[in-house]
């Protein structure tokens, strides 16, 4: 396999990305975002397109830059860095990959941004594809979906949406779902947002008879998992790489803040109660790097074969931004916990990243069922 | 002698066939927990002549050293052919043919540090196993703070006059030599004043008294030094100490940073012992049934192998980091992670083998003698607190007052 590394070209695609970030979605603009009640912003969108991010994972004979996972992941990071708010893993890289698992000709649209999916899977407080209950039930060629979908990312402003449903099968079976591609604005489906601490687009679908055709499956009938499987590995990988560039971002104003802050006639950084848990906690960062690294490279390189490379990332991923930014506000002290001061939203971003598409121990148990145990 | 650098043959086909003639087939068969490790050296009593013959083959290939040079007793394998040879070891069941803190310490810091003509004579002797080397670097004074070390070695002309003692050196009672840290400048910062000496354990004067371990073996001693007369010279261009005089603190650091990036590779899940070999999956599939069920345990395990696979990747990534260009300081990291999850993983095997586990010598073997032993990880080669003081300090540049 290839190293864990980055490559000149990755150096330079990390820098680049972090340059513009810097300057165009640094972490005022989330505040922004936020005061101002949108969950992203459409122009900074525009730019990622322009750039070839959202066509991150799309051929470029459909207009995509085809840069792949690990690429994906380099800007992921970097955008949970500065937590720049878009609906990147939903639509550029969950839905860009299932199209493309299903050679879709919708693809293009995700590329140059024009089209944006959400990935409607969830229906309960915990993350679980199998636990699907929302019907499609059968209708001469036609299907009819009711049922209700939560924490849909990006949900509230996708133009599309890319919707799991059980056409056989019991709920607990991963066999018997069928991923449709369908207009977020169809007859008898409803869309209410919901508060994320993260102050970003999550919301609630509900599905009352919604029809579908033949021509809205992405796969095969009954198979949804075949190609949503790997989308979920991809956006999980994903969203692994934001957090963990989350992370470093947290830390690195910490670590900033522990040079800096005097108690004591002392800098507080010389303190080796803070100190032995910043080094501890830049080692865990490190670790879970790695992890990062190694989950791009496998679902680039055997990607069905990438759900423990996938699992450990997410699952080291997750641990490492609590521990950041818990250490991070307590560092702080009470400037920590105010509003006004950044850390809080790294702190509800960690939080969110944390449920969204398994958490901890969802995915420790795949590493155990992966690893024999 | 192979040249694997040269020879066009697929290198992994290559190798393999050279393990399967050279590796002894009953060293392969035998379980690993009643393998002996081989350390080499003038008094080693090899456990059976399958372990002489593949140390022998092995070291006449370079393989006992395969990275270093051809010249110096290596292979002068690449790190992807290394690479290839360790998995082919792994898949064919051949014994690593021998363990040193040579091979480990005292080479690479000759390497990095010694002259053309002293690594001609040390390094083919460590790659054969002829020597076994000791590393004399803590005394009863200087633990953490090491370069308050105070043995020291007075300049007599011809030779250098060595009084004090050492302690923790381990197997210094069957060691042929050892590397030493010593002071040859007291006037001088303590830094500046001490230098890396090689010194020959059967000289006048040396003695050493060993030490029991809670495991209850006793790997390590005090070693004495009374009046050692050490040669200023061992032929021409090998001077008894490496790099310059005064300046054995940089050979100290240097050899430091390869023990800790070694000591922390247990992290990577590899290690030997009670696994023998198995991934703790595959272990802990073998236990009594129902031991898993525990809730607690069963999260633990499922941390552990996470944070496991994790490490071995960062443990790959950082070798590749050492060879584009280095990893300094960094290297604390992996001493600090990798022993502290190796006490996990053993407390851990502990609680799952639960009252099988406590016997020293019970059906799990010594897996409470391997668990003790763990317990010495975070102390050796630096302790977990100056790892972390290190990262503070010259990775994260935290202030120091
Ligand atoms: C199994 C084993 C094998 C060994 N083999 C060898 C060998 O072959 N050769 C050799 O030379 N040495 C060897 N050692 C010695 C080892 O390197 C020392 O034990 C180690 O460096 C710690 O020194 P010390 O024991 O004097 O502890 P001390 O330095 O006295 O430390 C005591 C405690 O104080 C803490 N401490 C010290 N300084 C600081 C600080 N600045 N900030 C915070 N905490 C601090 C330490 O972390 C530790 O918890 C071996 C040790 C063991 C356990």
């Amino acid at each position: 396999m290839t190293s864990l590394m980055l490559n000149e070209d990755e150096t330079m695609l990390r820098d680049s990305a972090r340059g513009f970030l810097d300057d165009a979605a640094p972490v005022k603009m989330l505040r922004t975002n936020r005061d101002s009640g949108r969950a992203y912003d459409p122009g900074f969108w525009k730019e990622m397109a322009q750039m070839g991010w959202t066509g991150v994972l799309v051929p470029e004979e459909a207009g995509g830059s085809d840069m792949g996972h690990r690429a994906a992941g380099i800007l992921a990071e970097e955008m949970g860095v500065t937590l720049a708010a878009s609906p990147f893993i939903s639509s550029a890289v969950m839905a860009a990959t299932a199209l493309r698992g299903a050679a879709s000709d919708r693809l293009s649209g995700i590329a140059d941004g024009s089209a944006i999916y959400a990935i409607a899977v969830d229906e309960g407080t915990k993350h679980g594809p199998e636990k699907t209950a929302l019907q499609a039930e059968r209708s001469g060629n036609a299907f009819r979906l009711s049922g209700r979908k939560t924490f849909v990312a990006d949900g509230g402003s996708a133009g599309r949406v890319l919707v799991l449903a059980r056409t056989a099968g019991a709920p607990g079976e991963a066999a018997g779902l069928t991923l449709f591609d369908l207009d977020a604005d169809r007859a008898g489906l409803s869309r209410s947002a919901r508060k994320t601490v993260d102050s970003r687009d999550h919301a609630q679908l509900d599905f009352d008879g919604v029809e579908a055709t033949g021509d809205d499956i992405v796969g095969e009938l009954d198979n949804g998992m075949a190609v949503l499987g790997l989308a979920l590995r991809a956006g999980q990988a994903a969203l692994s790489a934001e957090l963990t560039g989350l992370s470093a971002g947290a830390f690195a104003m910490t670590a900033g803040y522990l040079k800096e802050r005097k108690q004591f006639d002392r800098i507080i950084g010389s303190f080796q109660a803070l100190q032995h848990r910043a080094a501890h906690m830049w080692s865990e960062i490190e670790v879970t790097a790695s992890a990062i690294a190694n989950a791009g490279r496998v679902l680039d390189e055997s990607p069905d074969e990438s759900q423990l490379a996938v699992s450990v990332a997410k699952a080291r991923a997750t641990q490492t931004a609590k521990l950041v930014v818990s250490e991070g506000v307590q560092m702080h002290g009470g400037i920590g916990m105010t509003d006004e001061f950044d850390m809080g939203f790294f702190m509800k971003r960690a939080r969110v990243g944390a449920e969204w598409l398994g958490d901890y121990g969802y995915h420790a148990a795949k590493v155990a069922a992966a690893r024999g145990f | 002698m192979v040249d694997f650098a040269q020879d066009p043959q697929p290198f992994r086909e290559q190798i393999s066939a050279f393990i399967a003639e050279n590796c002894p087939k009953e060293l392969r068969d035998m379980p690993a927990s009643e393998r002996s490790v081989c350390w080499g050296g003038k008094r080693w009593v090899f456990s059976s002549p399958a372990q002489k013959s593949w140390l022998e083959a092995a070291s006449s290939a370079g393989l006992t050293a395969a990275r270093w040079p051809v010249a110096y007793g290596g292979a002068g394998l690449t790190r992807a052919q290394e690479k290839i040879f360790r998995e082919e070891m792994a898949r064919l069941k051949a014994p690593s043919p021998l363990e040193s803190f040579g091979l480990w310490m005292l080479g690479p810091a000759l390497l990095a540090f010694g002259t053309e003509e002293q690594k001609l004579h040390f390094l083919p002797q460590i790659t054969r196993g002829e020597i076994r080397w000791c590393q004399g670097y803590s005394e009863p004074g200087a633990g953490s703070d090491l370069a308050s070390v105070q043995t020291r070695a007075e300049d007599k002309g011809d030779h250098w006059l060595v009084n004090g003692s050492k302690i923790w050196t381990s197997y210094a009672d069957h060691a042929d030599w050892i590397f030493a840290l010593v002071r040859t400048d007291r006037e001088a910062p303590k830094h500046r004043g001490i230098s890396f000496m090689l010194i020959d354990m059967e000289s006048e004067g040396v003695s050493t008294k060993p030490i029991k371990l809670i495991s209850g073996y006793s790997p390590f001693c005090e070693t004495f030094f009374e009046n050692v007369k050490v040669p200023k010279s061992y032929g021409e261009n090998i001077p008894a100490q490496v790099g310059e005089v005064n300046r054995g603190w940089d050979v100290a650091k240097h050899l430091l940073t390869h023990e800790r990036t070694m000591i922390g590779g247990g992290g990577s899940g590899s290690a030997g012992g009670i696994l023998g070999g198995r991934s703790l999956g595959a272990f802990l599939g073998s236990l009594e049934e129902g031991v898993l069920d525990e809730p607690v345990i069963r999260s633990q395990a499922m941390e552990l192998e996470v944070d496991t696979l994790a490490m071995g990747m960062t443990l790959e990534r950082y070798k590749d980091m050492a060879k584009a260009g280095g990893v300094g300081n960094a290297s604390a990291m992996l001493k600090y992670y990798g022993t502290e999850l190796n006490k996990r993983r053993y407390e851990l095997l502990m609680s799952v083998t639960g009252s099988e586990g406590v016997e020293w010598d019970g059906p799990h073997g010594t897996v409470a003698a391997e668990w003790l032993r763990t317990k010495a990880n975070s102390i050796e080669g630096g302790t977990t607190e100056v790892m972390l003081d290190i990262i503070s300090k010259r990775v994260l540049e935290l202030p120091t007052k």
